[in-house]
Order: structure tokens, then sequence, then C-alpha cells
């Protein structure tokens, strides 16, 4: 009896000290991606106790290295990541949602099950890969169709930026199509619809809500893409007039000037400032996603 | 009267501020089979679960009363939960075999408490196997997975998986609800053959299937114990009006 | 009028049709591209002689191919133990408060988290705070914090989808938690974490911008000796032939890099896909 006893406090025992290591790793993994936030936000908010605020956002010159009279404004590249997400977004969207349809409720099942892996693999390409690509492949193209000297200007680089969202949205909003019931369509079918009407009428409008939440995720892929834009934008700090323009968005800045500051003064905390909008920006965009997505499915699958 | 395994005192029982169970009383008579009927949502099943402290796993689920096993109140802080569930084991409504071999699915329990002899293992799960009536169904295949066994199959496998633990009370939750006839038939059929050595408490929605396998019925009514008797007596002369409603069908 | 309305229906299907050919079109188009045009550089030189500084002609990659492996061995190292216990405990022991559920909202969106943000945190933590300097350490930390959230994701992702049933059962049969947890829902749940993990693991191999900031040299010679040492990758590698060598072939070179790299990267997913295929047919056999 008293073996037993032992027995059943050490299997308690044990039982305690399994959890304690589970919680152990939980709180150490929380804390790493909390200190992410937090190192970010100590070192980036620095910055503006000497930069203001209507200085760092509305100017347009970004020159830290202007000696006597640095510039710290990022419009410029603001308008960067602008033209280049959203140019991304103009191609991929279109394309991405009727590739989605074309799976969910076209294709058959071997179409499906081939193209689908195939599709999503092109997230497995590296960025520097597909920027070589961009670099070799298709600005040469560009230019020579737009008659203008260099291709590396925010066009190369949407529609490579695109690419890499496509598996983003494509398999998003797939999943989501495929979630609407079977009776909602058979109803409308019912109702003599053809199958195209039943795709528009139906099943677009029950899953826009997560239909638009992928266009997001890939937004926010697309604002925080840093090899494509580096290898391929061009990188000029000017305001881009057009898209046949060079830009320069956050995030090639981000890499191109990091390596070349010291640590801790004022240069490197504007660019870890610059970091911490990129995570607030993209931070956010994935959140609303992400709670538009449970929203859809808990309504599809209740 | 005989002897009794479970003695049931003031029960009441909450999920979240919903009331469920209401001062509950009764006794479980050792070696018999007691079934318990009413209509859905009348908490049956959460009944039983209090038995094996089930309900443990529902974070806002609160009890009051209490409840003896062989004379060892189950709520007290020296119990060990999991020696008690061995003890009062339980059969679920879906037969939940787990996704390994029919082999492993009986030999969980032994090998959970220590049992590593493998010929030790070989003829328990023989033996468990034989109790259900399964072994000549599945001795050739062993190693296949219990998920491809048919629902009465796994419900049986499930059984025998509970009883290679050697429990004193088998806990069954609507054991047949999902199943054909035939082997609705072979499940009460095996509970016959095994109520000498191990106890039964069965929720059924099913009046008749009380009447033919159980000597104990209890009647719940929306969270109440409205009446609890011999079956004979419960199914011939019910005592209460409401009783005799249900059992002949005027509502539920 | 029914004819009209067909009529359309075939016009839009088929538009929506080659939407659909030319996504898929698009990664055959690159991979073939790259294959096609760097392959010819490929060739056991190529993969096991070093860097040669002054002519990259007259030697392979082999330094940034080992420090690619020794990047993945370590992010597998730091990763893989850490991501599956926190995804363990964060689904099996953490209770569902409003915190948890927060907490888990926030892992899952630190997935989407741009990869140059990693690299900044990196610099800040691990290259300065914690001064283990711009090295192979660095890297394998910053590309493990960056890895964390997807393992802990895809981990979590396939405990949930054992079904309550089975830990129901076993907890009835009185097994402990953790005796469930070890027994019945690791070994369910185990080819979707490795699979995950995988999958995460090739994605992070391909990251440049975060070794950038945090690491990787264009040259050194030799091996690394040590955590602390300066290392090559093949994404940076790549990176530099392809905009910054003034060399005549340097684009060349790059193909062949990039002909390694992606190879490296599709073997792994492939991989992945593999386990998780033969695991999905396993299962009801």
């Amino acid at each position: 009896m008293r073996y037993k006893m032992r027995k059943m406090n050490w299997q308690k025992t044990r039982e305690n000290l399994i959890k304690i290591f589970f919680e152990f790793s939980g709180i150490i993994s929380i804390a790493v991606l909390a200190g992410i936030f937090i190192f970010l936000a100590f070192t980036g908010m620095q910055a503006f106790k000497e930069i203001s605020f209507a200085q760092f956002f509305l100017e347009k010159e970004w020159n830290p290295t202007s000696y006597g009279n640095p510039q710290w404004g990022i419009l410029a590249m603001l308008a960067g990541t602008a033209y280049i997400s959203l140019g991304a977004l103009i191609i991929a969207v279109p394309v991405g949602i009727a590739t989605a349809i074309y799976l969910a409720e076209i294709a058959s099942p071997f179409m499906r099950e081939t193209l689908k892996p195939i599709i999503e693999m092109i997230a497995a390409i590296p960025s520097v890969v597909l920027g070589l690509f961009g670099l070799i492949f298709l600005a040469p193209i560009v230019s020579a169709l737009f008659n203008i000297n260099s291709g590396l200007n925010a066009l190369s680089t949407s529609i490579l930026v695109a690419i890499m969202t496509l598996p983003t949205i494509v398999s998003i909003s797939e999943d989501i199509i495929r979630e609407v019931p079977r009776e909602y369509k058979e109803a409308a079918f019912a109702m003599g619809a053809t199958r195209w009407e039943v795709i528009k009428k139906v099943v677009i409008p029950v899953s826009s809500s997560g239909i638009f939440a992928s266009v997001m995720l890939g937004l926010g892929r697309a604002i925080g893409e840093t090899m494509l834009v580096l290898m391929v934008a061009g990188n000029a700090r000017a305001f881009p007039g057009s898209f046949l323009d060079p830009v320069r968005p956050l995030t090639a800045n981000i890499a191109i000037e990091i390596k070349e500051v010291v640590s801790g003064d004022l240069h490197y905390q504007a660019l870890f400032a610059t970091g911490l909008i990129l995570f607030a920006i993209t931070f956010v965009i994935n959140l609303a996603s992400d709670i538009i997505i449970h929203k859809q499915l808990k309504k599809l699958k209740p | 009267m005989p002897k009794n395994i479970i003695k049931v005192e003031n029960l009441n029982l909450w999920f979240k501020n919903k009331k469920i169970l209401k001062d509950m009383s009764m006794e479980i008579a050792e070696h018999e089979i007691t079934s318990i009927i009413g209509p859905s949502g009348c908490g049956k099943s959460t009944f039983i679960r209090t038995l094996n402290r089930m309900n443990d796993l529902i974070p806002t689920c609160r009890i009051t009363g209490n409840i003896f096993y062989e004379n060892k109140n189950i709520f007290s802080p020296g119990i060990d939960v999991t020696n008690l569930r061995r003890r009062v084991g339980q059969v679920f409504q879906k037969p939940n075999p787990f996704p390994k071999s029919i082999f492993e699915n009986v030999a969980f329990g032994p090998r959970l408490y220590g049992e590593k002899n493998k010929n030790k293992l070989n003829s328990l799960v023989k033996k468990y196997l034989e109790r259900v009536g399964l072994w000549e169904e599945v001795k050739e295949n062993l190693n296949r997975n219990a998920l491809s066994l048919s629902g009465g199959q796994q419900q049986r496998l499930c059984i025998a998986r509970v009883l290679a633990a050697e429990p004193k009370v088998m806990l069954m939750d609507e054991p047949c609800s999902a199943l054909d006839p035939i082997s609705t038939a072979k499940i009460e059929d095996l509970m016959q053959k095994i109520k000498n050595d191990v106890t039964i408490v069965i929720v059924t929605h099913n009046m008749q299937q009380a009447a033919r396998v159980s000597q104990f019925t209890g009647f719940f009514l929306m969270g109440e114990l409205i009446e609890y008797g011999k079956t004979n007596d419960i199914f011939t002369k019910p005592r209460c009006k409401k009783t005799e409603d249900y059992i002949t069908g005027r509502f539920g | 009028m029914k004819n009209g309305r067909l009529a359309r229906e075939k016009i839009i299907f088929t538009l929506i049709k080659i939407a659909a050919f030319f996504s898929a079109a698009i990664l055959i188009l690159i991979v073939f591209y790259v294959f096609i045009k760097g392959i010819s550089v490929v060739d056991f030189k190529f993969i096991f002689e070093e860097v040669q500084q002054r002519d990259i002609t007259k030697g392979g990659i082999w330094q940034a191919i080992v420090g690619t492996v020794y990047l993945g061995l370590g992010i597998f190292a730091v990763t893989i133990p850490i991501g599956i216990s926190a995804a363990i405990f964060l689904n099996e022991y953490a209770p569902d408060t409003k915190l948890s559920r927060v907490i888990r909202i926030s892992i899952r969106n630190l997935a989407g988290v741009p990869s140059i943000i990693y690299g900044l945190f990196g610099l800040a933590v691990f290259v300065h705070f914690l001064n283990f300097k711009t090295s192979l350490l660095s890297a394998v930390l910053t590309l493990s914090s960056m890895t964390l959230p997807w393992i802990i994701t895809a981990s979590e992702e396939s405990l949930k989808a054992v079904p309550f049933d089975f830990r129901e059962a076993s907890l009835a049969m009185g097994a402990t938690k953790w005796q469930t947890i070890k027994k019945i829902v690791i070994p369910q749940a185990l080819p979707g974490m490795i699979t995950g993990s995988i999958l995460g693991l090739s994605r992070a191999l391909g990251e440049t911008a975060p070794i950038i900031v945090v690491g990787a040299t264009f040259y050194c010679r030799g091996l690394p000796d040590s955590p602390f040492d300066k290392f090559m990758a093949l994404p940076y590698h790549l990176f530099i032939l392809a905009t910054q060598h003034v060399h005549i072939q340097a684009r060349q070179y790059a193909l062949g890099t990039a002909v390694v790299l992606i190879a490296v990267i599709f073997i792994m997913s492939i991989t992945a896909i593999l386990i998780r295929y033969h695991y999905r047919k396993k299962k009801y056999a």
C-alpha cells in the first residue's frame, strides 16, 4: 500500500514536471516573439526624440548621410512601397481569384490535385531566385517594351511581387470557396441557373469576405517583400512619378543602409523606426484578415 | 437489495450557470445492469460522466454533493482520478477506437498500467477479444487499423479495450445508438455475459433496450431523478405519472 | 435566351481557365528558365570546390552550400524542440482564456511579419545586445525566431486536428494527461508537425534579407570552425553574384547557384509532401 502511494505520488510529480517543461517552452517562445516587438519599438521610438513625426512621415527627402543637414522623410519610400504593392495586387487579384474559382468550382479533381500543388510551390521559390529571374529575364523585356533605358522600375517589381503573392491569394481563396455549402449551390441550380450564374450569384457573394481577406494577406506579403525590390526596383530615392520610375520601398532601404550604420546612432534608430512602421502595417493587415477568415469559416461551418 | 458499489448523495451539477443535475441521490447495485432512461437533454449522459469524473474536462462544470465508489468519496482530494477511471470504465456513444491497430487498442490499458511482457499482452488481447466475441472475426488481422472495422465491431472493440483494464464498473453512454439491430443484439448479449464481472450502468434512449437488458432503471426528466427501482416495476407499474407518460410514449 | 447564357458561360470559363493555367505556368517558366540557363555551370567542381575570390569561374560554391547546411541544422536544432513543445503547451496545457487566445493569434500573425524585420531584431538582440557579432550563431538564432511562429502554427494545427474523442477515450481508460498526449495525440499529430516543420525550414533557408543584416559574408576562406565565425550561404552568394559582382560571368554563376538552391528547397518540400501523403494513406489502411 505504501509502495502504491509512493508510485502514485511519483506519477503526479512527473505529470507536474512535464507540464512545467511545456509551460517553460511556451513561455520562452512567447518571450522571444514579444521581444521582437519590444526591441523594435524601443530602438525605433528613440529616433523620434530627434526627428519629429511630421518630418518623418510628411517629407519626401530621405538623406541621413548628408553632412550637416540630414533629411529624414520617408514619404517617397512609402510611395515606393505603395506603388509596388498596389501594382502587384492589380495584377495578382484578378488572376488569383480566377484561378481559385477554377480550382474550386470548375476543374476536374485531377486538374485540381495537379495545379494546386504547382501553384503552392511558387511560395517555395526563394525571392532571391525570383529577383534573379527578374534581373535577367523580365527587366530587359520591360525596358524593350517601353523603350526605356532600364527595366529596373516599379512595373517590373510589381509583376514579380504579384507572382510572390499569387499562391497566398489562390490557396486561401480556394479553401474558402470550397467551404460554400453544396445546398446553397443546389438551390440556385434547381432554379435553372447556369454554372457561371451560380458562381457569380451564390459562390462569390458568400465567400467574398474570405476572398477579400486573402487579398489582404497578399498585400501584407507584398509590403514586406525585400529581396525582389532590392534587386529589381532600381532603388532611386526620388519620389516616383510613374510605374516606369525606379523606386526604393521601405524594406529595400533598410536592407541597403543597415549594414553601413553605426549601432545606436540616429540613422540606426531611424531605420528601426521604419522597421517598426512596417511591422505595425503588416501585423494589422494580417490580424484583420485572420479575424475575417475565422469569422467566415465559422459562418460556413457552424 | 444486493450490495451497492456506487452511492450518489444530493448531487447537483452546473455548466456555467445552467443547472443540469438537481439534487440526485441513488445507489447502484453491484453485478447488476442499471439503465438510465429519459428524453434528450435530461442530464443522463452528464450524470454517468460524473461517476468517473469525466466532467472534470469541462472547465465550466461545478458540482456539489457526494458520490461514493466502494465507500470512498470520489471528490475527496486524496483520490487519484486516473485510478478511479481505471476502475470505472466508459464506453462512448460513437465508437471511438484509437487510430492504432486492433491489438494496440486492447493492449492500451494493460500497457498503461505497466504490463510490458509480450506473451502476457498477447494472451490478454486474445482473452478480451474472445470475451466480446470479436476474436474469430479479427484474429488474422490483429495488426490492421481499428478504424477499418465496421461500426458494430468498433464498438465491441471499445468494450474489449475497457474490459482489458479490468474495471469494476462499466459506464455505457448510448452504446448502440449508432449501430444496426444485429450489432445491437450482439452487444446486449455481451452485457448479460459480463455482468457478473463488471457492474454496468447504461444510458439509453431506447426503452425496449432498457427493459430487455437491465435489472434496475432510473427515469430522468429535466435533470431530476423522477423514479428509480426494479426495471420490471418501472415498466409495469410506475408509481409516478410522469414516468408512465414517458414509457407509454405520451411525451419525450 | 438560354443559348446566349451558355455561350457567355463558355467564354468566361475559358478566361478563368486561362488564368489558372497561366498561374501554374509561371512556376514552370521560372524553374525551367533558371535550370536551363544555369545548369551549364553546375558540375562536380562547382559543388565541391571552394569559391575562388579572384576568379569565380576557377572554383565552386562549396562554402556557401556548407554554410546553408549549417544554418539548416542550427535552425532545426533550435526551432523543432521549442516550436513543437510550445505548440503542445498552447494546445494541450494552456487554459482557454482571453490572454491565451491573444497569444495564439499574435503568434499566428507573427508568421506574416516581413523577414527583414526579423533581421533588424536579430541585429539588435543577437549581434549587438548579446554581442554574438555577425556570425553563424546570430544568423541561426535570427532565422530561428522567424521560423518559430511558422512551426508553432503548423504544429498547433495538426494537434487541433486530433479529434477530442480520442483524448476522451484515453482519459476514460485512466490514462494521465501526459500519457494521453504521448500515446495518442503526438503519434496522430506527428506527420503534420514534421511536414510543417520541414516546409518552414525550407522557407527559412531561402531567406536572404535577414542574413544580409546579421551575418552572411560574400567570401570567407574555408569553412566556419565555430558558431562565432562568419559564414557564406547560398541565397546571399546568389544575391551578390547577381547584383554586385563585376565578373563577366557572374550572372551565369548566380544562375548556377540558383539551381542548387532551388534543388535543395524543392527536395525538402517534396519530402515533406511525400511524408504527409504517406501517412494520410496509411491512416486508413
